[in-house]
């Protein structure tokens, strides 16, 4: 391939070509979404599974790990099953949706941040806890303080689910079908680029794909950073 | 204390963001005719051949623009289009593998099987063409290739050209199977840069050779055999079997590829890039006239 053909591509992507600005921002919104809806439901829950002890909590725990390896694919393939229109869910007409995408990709953001929140509250010294309750703060003012102590990890959480969703390819093509102006992402555009041999405008969409994802973990990693700067 | 605020302030910003962008998305452009249909909603399940050769994105929009309809274009290879048709998942198909076909409408899971359209299918490998296929008939050159044990690169994909290629074998009575012989399980685009990375043959449709031959090594050893006709069908899914489809889409959508402009469009589809015609337009013949 030749880098002028490459970078040729690369200024009509970045200059001109609202195709691909759309493809672009539906790529940010179905993954932010579906990161915002991980993040909604799994921070507290990785929170309060790793402050609360019952018996069997290894074994959820054991779950939420396999979970974070869950394969797109597979994720993709049971959100297709539900949403078929002779499907459990088929009168929702969500197949071939971006509300779809939103779905499979929160089933994989999911447990990822269930996860890292879980291991972010357990790595804090949990000696820790006992000094706060000792210095009088309440319980759940000792968990609030605990929940600060271990927010860079937790912001990590946030940063690798939305990591993980962005980067997907094979649950958002199988039910989002890559439809142009419709359910097309810059991963399933990338794939099809290349299904037509146009590798340069293949690697454009990527660098602009790459961008995006800096740009989001630019914002967190900023975040994380102000925060830490607070406590000295 | 602060920093929590202002994080909790920033998220609940993304979100507002995400919530309205989300709505405004889903607005359906306006279409221009004035009959907009009540279900515009239509699932064309096709194969991945008439997306690469980038016929999909002149038609389509063409469609659109003319009925209102929404089309939902889901490229897979035949196989999988004909079993979404089989399921009622689809409401129209475009496919290329007329004997499955066949077995799909005797199920009366479709309906009005019409004859598009036809290109050909042709065998690539490189130049130095070690089984010596070059010219030949094609039963003759697959028995070549299998005598001589030459890497054969298969789409392995249940698609439209799979089936052609294992129809092939088949006829020849040669079990295509050993280290010469690789199975993909990809498009043809891929297929076609596998074979050209390994130095193998492969069987491909003309259309996707040529929008890809720019990357290709690969040379036409094999073409103009009768057999090797690649012929696409439009059938639409049949609406007693399935209540859920889009009959009237379906049929609009198949009225619209056998309507003179539509046929003018598929005639005249690749002249400009490629200097020759990706597709030939059959609207006004009968299958008998292809030799089906």
């Amino acid at each position: 391939m030749e880098m002028q053909a490459f970078w040729e591509a690369l200024q009509f992507v970045v200059t001109g070509n609202d195709e691909v600005w759309a493809i672009a921002w539906l790529t940010i919104q179905v993954s932010g979404i579906a990161t915002l809806i991980s993040v909604a439901i799994g921070l507290p829950f990785g929170i309060w599974l790793a402050l609360t002890d019952f018996p069997g909590k290894k074994l959820i725990y054991s779950f939420i790990n396999y979970g974070m390896g869950f394969p797109p694919v597979v994720a993709g393939l049971m959100i297709s099953l539900l949403l078929w229109r002779y499907g459990p869910l088929g009168n929702l007409s969500l197949m071939y949706t971006p509300t779809a995408m939103i779905l499979a990709q929160t089933m994989i953001a999911m447990p990822i941040i269930i996860g890292f929140s879980f291991t972010a509250i357990m790595s804090v010294n949990p000696l820790l806890r006992y000094q706060f309750l000792s210095l009088g703060a309440k319980k759940w003012q000792a968990d609030w303080l605990l929940i600060k102590e271990a927010r860079l990890g937790l912001l990590a959480a946030v940063i690798a689910g939305f990591g993980r969703v962005s980067a997907e390819v094979g649950a958002s093509m199988m039910v989002g079908g890559n439809i142009k102006g419709q359910t097309r992402v810059l991963t399933t555009a990338t794939v099809m680029e290349v299904g037509k041999g146009n590798y340069e405008m293949a690697l454009a969409i990527s660098a602009v794909l790459l961008m995006i994802a800096y740009s989001v973990v630019l914002l967190l990693t900023y975040l994380q950073h102000e925060r830490k700067r607070e406590i000295r | 204390m602060k920093f929590n605020k202002s994080l909790f302030l920033s998220i609940c910003m993304l979100v507002i963001v995400f919530a309205t962008t989300a709505c405004g998305t889903q607005k359906e452009a306006a279409p221009e005719s004035s009959k907009a249909p009540a279900d515009a909603n239509l699932i064309l399940a096709t194969t991945t051949s008439t997306q690469d050769s980038g016929l999909l994105d002149v038609l389509i929009p063409a469609f659109e623009k003319k009925t209102g309809y929404k089309v939902k274009t889901i490229a897979v290879g035949t196989g999988k289009a004909l079993a979404m048709g089989e399921k009622g998942e689809a409401d129209v198909l475009l496919v290329h593998a007329p004997s499955a076909e066949k077995k799909v409408m005797e199920s009366g899971s479709t309906i009005n099987r019409q004859l598009v359209m036809h290109n050909d299918f042709i065998v690539v490998g490189v130049a130095n063409d070690p089984a010596q296929i070059k010219g030949k008939t094609t039963d003759d050159a697959f028995k070549a290739i299998a005598a001589k044990q030459a890497l054969f690169v298969s789409r392995g994909d249940d698609s439209g050209t799979d089936k052609m290629e294992k129809q092939i074998w088949k006829d020849i009575k040669v079990a295509a199977d050993g280290p010469w012989y690789l199975s993909a399980g990809a498009g043809m685009g891929q297929t076609l840069k596998i074979a050209n990375e390994k130095n193998g043959y492969t069987l491909t449709d003309r259309a996707t050779y040529l929008a890809q031959k720019k990357n290709l090594s690969l040379d036409i050893l094999v073409e103009g055999d009768k057999k090797l006709l690649n012929i696409y069908h439009v059938m639409e899914v049949n609406p007693e079997k399935f209540n859920k489809v889009n009959k009237d889409g379906a049929k609009a959508f198949s009225e619209f590829l056998l309507a003179k402009e539509t046929q003018a469009m598929i005639a005249e589809f690749g002249k400009d890039e490629y200097g020759q015609a990706l597709f030939f337009a059959d609207g006004d013949k009968t299958d008998a006239d292809l030799g089906l």
